[in-house]
Formats: C-alpha cells, sequence, structure tokens
C-alpha cells in the first residue's frame, strides 16, 4: 500500500464536492423567483408568531452522551488493532487473551457504573 | 507530487488552526478546528500511516468535534464575550510564546536538528522480511496490535484504567450539572 | 501514474456516483410504490414521457410502474424557487446539506462490488483498493453527522434546532454500537496466517466462502443492521424528523433541491449501508455459501468466465443489495416509530452491552476453535498489496 493507491479517494472527494455545489447551483439557477415577504422570513410555527428562543436550552443528557461516545469510541480504536492480531498472537501462542480480557473488563465494569449511577438514563 | 500536497495541507492545517484562534464566532471555530483535523489526517496519510490518518478522522474529527458543538450549542456562546486576561495568565501565555521562540529557533538555526551525516549513521529500522521493504511493516494497521499489545501492554492497560476514571468523571459532572439539565450550567462545571 | 490513468479513475468515479445517485432516486419511487401496496393504493401511475410513452403496449405499462417518476420529481425539486429565509445563518444553511450528502458519496470508494480475473487470481472491483477499508467508512460517514447539527442549527429556529441534536445524539449512540458489532466478524476474518488481511472489505468478503457471517454471527449481524437504520435516520428510529412533535426536525426550514440533497443522501447512505452489510454478513458477491460440504465452486461459479464473471459477481451482490433496500421500506411500513427515550435506551442499554458481549464470546469461542481444532479450516485467501493472491493454507506452511 503506497500513497498512490489513494488518488481515487480524492478524486472522489473533488466529485462528492463538486456534485453537491453543481446541483444546488443549478438549483439556484433555474429555480423561479419570487418576491420574499416577511412570513418568509420568519421562523416555522404553525401559523403563529413564534414563540420562544431560537436556540432553545436542551437537556444536558445529550452532552453526557457525546462525552460517553468518545470514551467507548476510543476503546473501539483500540480494540482494532486487537483484533486485527487475535487469531495470529493465538496461533503464535502469544499472551493475549487474559490481558485483553481485562482492559475490556475495566471498561464493561464503567458501562455498569453508568448504568447503576443513572447516566444513562432518559426517562423524566 | 507528493511535496505540492504536503505544503498544500500543511497550509491548509496551520492556516484554520489560526483561523480557530482568532475567530470570535464559536461555530466557525469549530468548523476550522475540523478542517484542520482533516488537513493533519491527509498528513499523516501523505505519511503512509493510514491508519493513524482514519483514526484522525473517526476520534478528532467525528467524536470529540461533535462534542464541542454540542457545547457551543447547550451553552449557546455563538459570539465570545470580550473578556479581559488576567494579568498572570497574559504573563504565562507570553513566556510559554517566548519559549517556543526559543525551541524553535534552536531546532532550525542552532544546530538542533539532524545532519544527513547523523541521519545514515542512525541504526537500521528493523525490517519485516529480510530487509526488502522496511515500510511494509510501518504502515500495515496490525503492525499497531504487534506494538501495543507485546511491548506496549502496561500503557494499553493504564489506558483502560484512565478510561474507566473518564466515565467516573463524567457522571459527576453530570450530577452537578443537575439531573434535568435544566440549571444553568456553569463554565467550570463544563471545562 | 500517467493522466489517461487518472482520467480513467475519474470517468470510472463518476459512473459509479452516477450508478448509486440512480438508484436512490429509484429507491424513492420503489418506497413510494412498496407504501402504496402496503396501504392498498397504487402509488404513482401517471407520469408519462411524450414520446416514448406512445411506444403501444411497454409506454403505458411503463408509466403504470410510475418509471418516470423519479425524473419528474428531479425536474420539479430544480425548478422550485429557491429560498434562502431572512431568518437564517447564510452559509452555514447552504453548506449543511452538501456535508450531508458528501460522505454518502466518498464511503462508496472503498466499497468492493465484484471481482475480476487476471491469469486465474481474484481481484477485487474497487474505485480505491486502500487496506483501511472499513474504517475509512465508518471515518467518513461518521463526519455525515455535522451536516444534520449544522443544518438544524443554521435554521435558527427551534424545530430543527431540537431535530439535529437529538438525530445527532441518536447517530453517535449508534455509531458506536456499529462499530463494536464489527469487531467479531474483523477477528474471525484476519485468519491466524500473519501478515495477512488488515481491514480491507475484500479479504472479508473471502473469508465467507465456507459460510456467510449472518450464519455465523447472528447477533453482533442484527446489531449492525438496528445501528443501520438508526444511522440512517430510517423510519422505527426517525424521531429527530418526527412530524408529530418537530414538524420535519432538522430539515424544517429547508426547501429545493437543498432539501432534496438531504433527501438523497438519506437514501444514498441506505444504499451504500446495505451494502457494507452485505459485504460483511451476506458473503458480498458469492453466489452461495459452501458450508463446507459443497465443493467451492458455488460461491464463485464464474471463476473463469472472464468479463461475464465479473458482470454477474456484480449483479448478484446489486441483487443482495435490492433486497436490503426493499426490506428497509418494508420495516419503515410495518413498525411504528419509537418514542426519543426508547432510542436511546435501546441503544445504550441494550445494542452496545449485547455488542460487548459479542466480541467477549466469539473472543472465546474463536480462541477454543484456533487453539483446539486445527487451523487449517480457515478458508480465506487474501490479496496482498502487491496483488498476489495467497492462500492461508500455503502460508501456515511458511509460517
Amino acid at each position: 500500500m503506497e500513497v498512490a493507491s489513494y488518488v481515487p479517494v480524492l478524486i472522489q472527494v473533488l466529485l462528492a464536492v463538486f456534485m453537491a455545489v453543481a446541483i444546488l447551483s443549478a438549483s439556484h439557477l433555474f429555480g423561479q423567483r419570487a418576491r420574499g415577504n416577511y412570513i418568509k422570513d420568519a421562523a416555522y410555527e404553525c401559523g403563529l408568531p413564534a414563540e420562544g428562543k431560537i436556540h432553545p436550552k436542551f437537556s444536558v443528557k445529550f452532552y453526557v452522551v457525546a462525552m460517553l461516545f468518545i470514551l467507548f469510541d476510543i476503546e473501539v480504536v483500540f480494540l482494532i488493532p486487537w483484533v486485527l492480531i487475535y487469531r495470529e498472537f493465538l496461533a503464535a501462542h502469544l499472551p493475549i487473551l487474559l490481558p485483553v480480557f481485562f482492559f475490556l473488563f475495566i471498561l464493561t465494569v464503567g458501562l455498569i457504573y453508568e448504568m447503576k449511577k443513572g447516566g444513562l438514563k432518559w426517562e423524566r | 507530487m507528493q511535496d505540492f500536497f504536503f505544503y498544500l495541507f500543511s497550509a491548509l492545517t496551520v492556516l484554520s488552526a489560526l483561523l480557530v484562534v482568532v475567530n470570535p464566532n464559536a461555530v466557525n471555530g469549530a468548523m476550522y478546528m475540523i478542517l484542520s483535523f482533516i488537513g493533519m489526517a491527509v498528513l499523516f496519510l501523505l505519511l503512509d500511516a493510514f491508519f493513524l490518518a482514519v483514526l484522525q478522522v473517526l476520534v478528532y474529527a467525528g467524536a470529540v468535534m461533535v462534542l464541542f458543538l454540542f457545547i457551543i450549542m447547550l451553552l449557546d456562546v455563538e459570539r465570545a464575550s470580550k473578556v479581559r486576561p488576567k494579568a498572570l495568565s497574559t504573563a504565562a501565555a507570553l513566556v510559554g510564546f517566548g519559549l517556543l521562540v526559543v525551541g524553535l529557533g534552536y531546532l532550525f538555526l542552532g544546530g538542533g536538528s539532524v545532519t544527513p551525516a547523523e541521519l545514515s549513521a542512525a541504526p537500521e529500522i528493523p525490517m519485516q522480511d529480510g530487509g526488502t521493504n522496511p515500510m511494509e511493516f510501518a504502515t500495515a494497521s496490525r503492525s499497531f496490535g504487534y506494538g501495543l499489545f507485546t511491548k506496549y501492554m502496561l500503557p494499553f492497560q493504564v489506558t483502560g484504567f484512565l478510561l474507566l476514571i473518564a466515565m467516573m468523571g463524567v457522571i459527576v459532572l453530570s450530577k452537578r450539572l443537575g439531573p434535568s439539565g435544566q440549571e444553568e450550567p456553569t463554565t467550570e462545571a463544563v471545562k | 501514474m500517467d493522466w489517461i490513468d487518472i482520467l480513467l479513475k475519474v470517468v470510472f468515479a463518476f459512473l459509479m456516483v452516477m450508478v448509486v445517485m440512480t438508484m436512490a432516486g429509484y429507491s424513492v419511487l420503489a418506497e413510494r410504490k412498496i407504501a402504496s401496496w402496503i396501504q392498498g393504493r397504487v402509488g404513482p401511475n401517471r407520469t408519462a414521457l411524450p414520446g416514448l410513452s406512445s411506444i403501444p403496449v411497454l409506454g403505458p405499462m411503463l408509466v403504470k410502474m410510475g418509471i418516470w417518476q423519479p425524473l419528474a420529481d428531479g425536474v420539479k425539486f430544480l425548478f422550485k424557487e429557491d429560498p434562502i429565509p431572512g431568518h437564517v445563518k447564510k452559509f452555514y444553511y447552504v453548506l449543511a446539506p452538501m456535508i450531508s450528502l458528501a460522505p454518502a458519496l466518498i464511503t462508496m470508494v472503498v466499497l468492493p462490488f465484484g471481482v475480476y480475473y487476471v491469469d486465474g487470481q481474484a481481484m477485487p472491483l474497487v474505485l480505491a483498493n486502500v487496506d483501511i477499508g472499513i474504517l475509512f467508512i465508518l471515518a467518513v460517514s461518521s463526519l455525515g453527522v455535522y451536516g444534520i447539527v449544522i443544518g438544524g442549527w443554521a435554521a435558527n429556529s427551534k424545530y430543527p434546532f431540537y431535530g439535529g441534536i437529538r438525530s445527532s445524539a441518536q447517530m453517535i449512540s449508534y455509531e458506536l454500537a456499529m462499530g463494536m458489532s464489527i469487531l467479531p466478524v474483523l477477528m474471525w476474518a484476519n485468519g491466524p496466517a500473519g501478515g495477512l488481511g488488515d481491514l480491507t472489505l475484500y479479504n472479508v468478503v473471502t473469508s465467507q466462502q465456507a459460510v456467510w457471517l449472518v450464519f455465523w454471527m447472528p447477533v453482533p449481524a442484527f446489531v449492525f443492521l438496528v445501528s443501520l437504520f438508526a444511522e440512517t435516520n430510517r423510519m422505527p428510529f426517525d424521531a429527530p424528523e418526527s412530524e408529530t412533535e418537530l414538524v420535519g426536525g432538522f430539515h424544517t426550514e429547508y426547501g429545493s433541491f437543498k432539501f432534496g440533497l438531504y433527501f438523497v443522501a438519506e437514501y444514498a447512505h441506505m444504499i451504500i449501508g446495505s451494502a457494507v452489510f452485505t459485504l460483511l454478513f451476506l458473503g458480498g458477491w458469492q453466489l452461495f455459501p459452501t458450508f463446507g460440504i459443497l465443493p467451492d465452486w458455488v460461491a464463485n461459479p464464474w471463476a473463469g468466465w472472464g468479463w461475464i464473471g465479473s458482470v454477474l459477481s456484480v449483479l448478484v451482490f446489486i441483487g443482495k443489495l435490492l433486497f436490503f433496500i426493499v426490506f428497509f421500506i418494508w420495516v419503515r411500513w410495518t413498525l411504528p416509530r419509537f418514542r426519543y427515550d426508547q432510542i436511546m435506551n435501546l441503544g445504550w442499554k441494550y445494542l452496545v452491552p449485547i455488542a460487548l458481549a459479542c466480541i467477549f464470546i466469539y473472543a472465546l469461542i474463536i480462541a477454543g476453535w484456533d487453539l483446539m481444532v486445527a487451523v487449517e479450516n480457515t478458508p480465506a485467501e487474501v490479496v496482498q498489496p502487491d496483488g498476489q493472491v495467497v492462500t492461508q493454507q500455503e502460508d501456515l506452511i511458511t509460517h
């Protein structure tokens, strides 16, 4: 594997951006023109003046979920090299099963702790 | 060609990193930071570190920045309030900047960098298959596994504990913010 | 690499994007048709093309099938007013649908969709044959969440804002379950011989010659499938755009082709996701699993047929893909929408622990298998970076 095999990826990225830009510009170019009015320029509400803030406060749960996602994502990232070499290490009789199970066990403890403490609780 | 891409993407990385700092709008800052991370991923790619490049996107651009955006939206800080920094932190920043300049100057001018002669005298990289292809070992994703689960097993396990502590930290923080999140969270608590 | 080569790659990439976009367009038609069958209606059956629809028998039949409907939809999107309401953050409002579409179009670059044979050696039909395949897909599709969260935020309106926040929290939660559910697959696909495989999807497919992983790993397959529904915001999980609470969710304030891009992106994600599921669990383009008793040719009966074989393998792959698209639509019109707290509970309290348990269990089973049973049963053949095919059997002897 060398960098040259990533040339199609670069092409695809450029192509994806090009497609998105081209579609939107075509839509803008060919689209009907209409005069704007203050109703069009107002945020959506069912026929009433919009109430409340445009960016209301939301539950801190979402923030907790994002933090936990990062932690578990890092765990998965650590496990990817493991799954790649796991069977090879087994075949070579290198110690791999128990150390990784210890790592996984710690994280399972973390997950159970989150559940017990209600960090993942959504009702209320 | 590779040089061209290197200069292009390092310029992108550095420029967007700079814009993160100077841009007053927090969401713009977050977007520039994503751009900077992606630029860095491409730099990893150009160094044949494909696995690291993907992880850079997966963890930093895909996960950490989502959290940042959430915080920006949770606190509704679209414009940074103009806070005058304290004298102490200004002084600390200046000292840090000075050290950085001195360090870089030493690296570039003071012979801190490695000369070609020294480089050729450095010990050979161990090669995988009798010395035909030294890069093979370093670029394959599984080569990370070889290192991580043999020589660096202890740091790996310590990382597990760090993650556990971080999970407890999440609970502590969220309890402090209040379970329903209705209270105005203080900036200190989020930090 | 000369310019002809690069030009050829650009043409192939363009063709693939076109194929996927067309498939996305016709998935929309399939959605409407299947919905109408399930609900006892006829569905779109009026759109006619001036010249073609006057052909005696065929023309009216195609019109009845609604074949021209996606064309009409596209043209309608194109000629509608392209409003940018005054209250939005203009730059991000325009940028968000593009961020949403781009990952769907980029991930397909590492997706193998068939095989071709050079001197009897199997090679994957893929735009970029890179060895981080599946991880690339996970990483790039994780960027798609910004399209939604930025879109909801830039609309400066409370319903899109809630929709964007909900949707992004849901997507990252299920991304986790998805990432965990593919670990047993990679564990199995990277056989005991050293220096092989890595993260390529082609390697995963060839390792399924004996038994498709959906039979051998049904639980991870199920977790992956459920996560796929949540990642694409499909029906039982479309709380972010639930009409009864949030009007249209994150795209309430969008119209014209900007909404169209979100729409196409959803279907493109669905197609790519189905393709990844097919590759990981359903044997990719292989016709039948051998189960260790049938002769090897039932997996790839076209091995010696030249380009016809390649075409057939692509057709088999697309056939499996279409089954999944129909399945997606079928589920949409069968299951009711989950409540948001149910969605988050399902993700964090059921799928993540189940996926974690699967990692434990399959690690144990595979360890038992590799240590007790003879190693020679592993059936993978692997293309090394230089294009050389090594069966693991041979490699074990040298190992």
